[in-house]
């Protein structure tokens, strides 16, 4: 061996070192507050649940898992897939997308319009959008439901104008959810397709239009496709905090339904069965994971076909 | 040459015993949020030099988990009744024996025997209240007094019934509407109930620790509520009722106790003592506006308060409400899973 290539070699392994001691930090805040915490979550849904909360430490068990998808039939001695379970994992599912669509619709308007403002205003539309995170999203969630009561404020204003007789039933209702939630989550949507629509080379529109494309061509087969990373991006935002949502359901819509989140709450609390309360939040995880994996393929398919 | 080692070594001694004297002046309360009168914390401090540090919890499975895990420096902790049998059991608490106590003579006697601390040789009441119905008598002209109210409302009251979100108190009234005892394992019962509360969901309009507005205000017009939730309701909107469910209706008691772990029992079994004087006991009430179990304590309580009927039960109603022990894990996962099923 040349010493030439033992000199390489060895300065290569001092940088491979050096990337590992530069790295150590972020590493060490990844395993401590996110793997130790995953991984004490996924032994507790390995474990017997305790009599009262808690677990029996090192006492191996899969009832948590088993109870995540199957039941004994309440009132007879039959296993059958626990119906209530994906029913509650199902009304998630279906508040997360209809957030996600909802946010989607409002937010991609508002994103272009903030984008084709002139620079200088673009930062007071901004600064408005982003206003809401300043709040704490209880907080969020009570001034909302101050709004939406029969005789909240947008009721009386309503009423007072003699538009309507009758308070409108929002507050309670699945309506009042997804208003909530599109409220709360609106932002997640706006910020990133902003980002993107913001570098967007408008002259490519105008060439389209040059080309004899009307607006709808234009949008669909232009400013779409070329935002597309930050539309899903933002999508993903939305989604997988809605999938976990607790508060604004529960005060929105009145907490008669449980949500996933709920559910898994009920397990640690009122239920004790933290080794089913652990399972069901994994559940949700690997539910997460698969919405990421989702884009993951759609980001790499975007490469592709750019390439 | 060892004298010179050993003076700095005993005066450094000294400051210790300073200082844990000074530690001797602590007591570490570890109660329900919004539930401490903070004038019965000053007299306390006050009267034997103390400094009280009081935590918050939210429930008493929180509360129970976070005393199990230990590495706390609680003195007084506050559990329901439901769950003293299961901090005794798990050897928690210590045995401050109050009925040796020189103020346990001003306990009601009612309170003494009590399934879950027979005798009081761990707890003192703190504060005690019942569960039952509220409903806006404008609405509706019938008898307050039963749970029919939330099981089976009336057409009037359709639409427009909150129910606190507790499985056991939600449970409690449900089996014992349908003549079972608690905590029943009993399948038949039980078919009963969860038919019961399938059926009687649709006509609820939420589930909802309920603020005091959302009564006035007109969101609901009835409810399972605690008595002195409903109390505060009527004192807003006297057109509101409690009613103590004929079928049976839990009562709770929140108990104050000492831990086995507490660095400051002689504080704490002062602090025992010191709330079953009536005039202090009245100070808790005043503030977290339940009753206290403590005789004599009327007289100190605020007016509003004195002729309360949600917290003076009627004579007629008193043989009607039982304490509700928490019920064994089993039946706790049936009724986990019967309670999933009425919400899913």
């Amino acid at each position: 061996m040349s010493q030439a290539q033992e000199i390489a070699e060895e300065m290569a392994r001092r940088s491979v070192r050096t990337r590992w001691w530069l790295s150590a930090p972020a590493l060490a805040v990844v395993f401590l507050f996110a793997i130790a915490p995953l991984a004490v979550i996924v032994l507790y849904s390995f474990m017997a649940k305790g009599d009262y909360g808690d677990v029996k430490y090192w006492q191996f068990s899969l009832d948590g898992w088993f109870s995540v998808f199957f039941e004994r039939g309440l009132f007879d001695d039959s296993i059958g897939i626990a119906q209530a379970h994906v029913s509650i994992l199902w009304r998630s599912v279906k508040l997360a997308l209809i957030t996600t669509v909802v946010t989607l619709l409002i937010g991609f308007p508002t994103a272009y319009f903030i984008a084709i403002r002139p620079p200088s205003q673009r930062d007071f539309w901004l600064f408005l959008i982003t206003i809401p995170f300043w709040t704490n999203l209880l907080i969020r969630t009570f001034a909302i439901q101050e709004v939406f009561r029969n005789e909240g404020v947008l009721n009386t204003v309503l009423m007072w104008s003699g538009l309507i007789r009758e308070p409108l039933k929002i507050m309670f209702t699945d309506l009042g959810i997804f208003l909530g939630m599109a409220y709360v989550y609106l932002p997640l949507m706006v910020l990133p397709i902003y980002a993107s629509l913001e570098k967007f080379d408008f002259r490519f529109a105008e060439a389209a239009s040059d080309l004899y494309a009307n607006n709808r061509n234009v949008l669909w087969r232009i400013i779409i496709p070329m935002t597309r990373p930050a539309i899903i991006a933002g999508c993903i935002l939305v989604f997988i905090p809605a999938l976990g949502a607790y508060v604004t359901p529960r005060l929105l819509g009145g907490g008669k339904n449980l949500m996933l989140g709920n559910l898994i709450e009920l397990q640690f609390g009122q239920g004790r069965n933290w080794p089913l309360g652990a399972a069901l939040s994994l559940t949700l995880t690997g539910v997460v994971m698969l919405a990421l994996l989702v884009y993951v393929r759609a980001a790499s398919k975007e490469g592709r076909s750019h390439g | 040459m060892r004298l010179p080692i050993l003076a700095p070594t005993l005066s450094g001694l000294a400051i210790l015993a300073g200082s844990s004297a000074f530690a001797a002046g602590e007591l570490n309360i570890f109660n329900w949020g919004e539930y401490t009168s903070p004038e019965l914390i000053k007299k306390f401090e006050e009267t034997y030099d103390v400094k009280v540090t009081i935590t918050d919890f939210d429930s008493n499975d929180t509360a129970l988990a976070k005393a199990r895990q230990g590495g706390n420096n609680f003195d007084i902790v506050v559990p329901s009744s439901t769950f003293v049998p299961v901090w005794i059991a798990e050897g928690l608490l210590l045995e401050s024996r109050p009925d040796q106590m020189e103020n346990f003579k001003n306990m009601d006697p009612r309170w003494v025997d009590v399934s879950f601390d027979p005798g009081r040789h761990y707890t003192v009441p703190w504060q005690w209240g019942t569960t039952g119905v509220i409903v806006d008598t404008d609405l509706y002209k019938g008898d307050p007094n039963t749970s029919t109210i939330f099981l089976d409302p009336p057409p009037e009251l359709a639409g427009k019934v909150n129910v606190v979100p507790e499985m056991g108190d939600v449970m409690a009234l449900a089996i014992r509407a349908e003549g079972g005892q608690d905590c029943t394992a009993d399948m038949e019962v039980l078919k009963r109930v969860h038919e019961k509360l399938v059926a009687a969901k649709p006509k609820w309009v939420a589930m909802d620790y309920a603020s005091i507005e959302k009564y006035t205000g007109g969101d609901y017009a009835a409810g399972l509520s605690w008595s002195g939730a409903a109390m505060r309701v009527r004192l807003e909107a006297p057109r509101f009722v409690y009613g103590y469910p004929k079928e049976g209706y839990p009562i709770w008691m929140d108990n104050v106790a000492i831990l086995k772990s507490a660095p400051n029992v002689e504080n704490a079994k002062l602090f025992q003592n010191f709330i079953m004087d009536p005039e202090n006991a009245a100070m808790i009430s005043a503030y977290a506006r339940y009753a206290n179990g403590i005789k004599g304590s009327e007289q100190f309580m605020p007016e509003d308060m004195r002729n309360a009927p949600e917290i003076n039960i009627p004579p007629e109603f008193v043989d009607k409400g039982e304490f509700s022990p928490a019920c064994p894990p089993e039946v706790n996962d049936l009724y986990t899973r019967i309670w999933t099923d009425v919400l899913k």
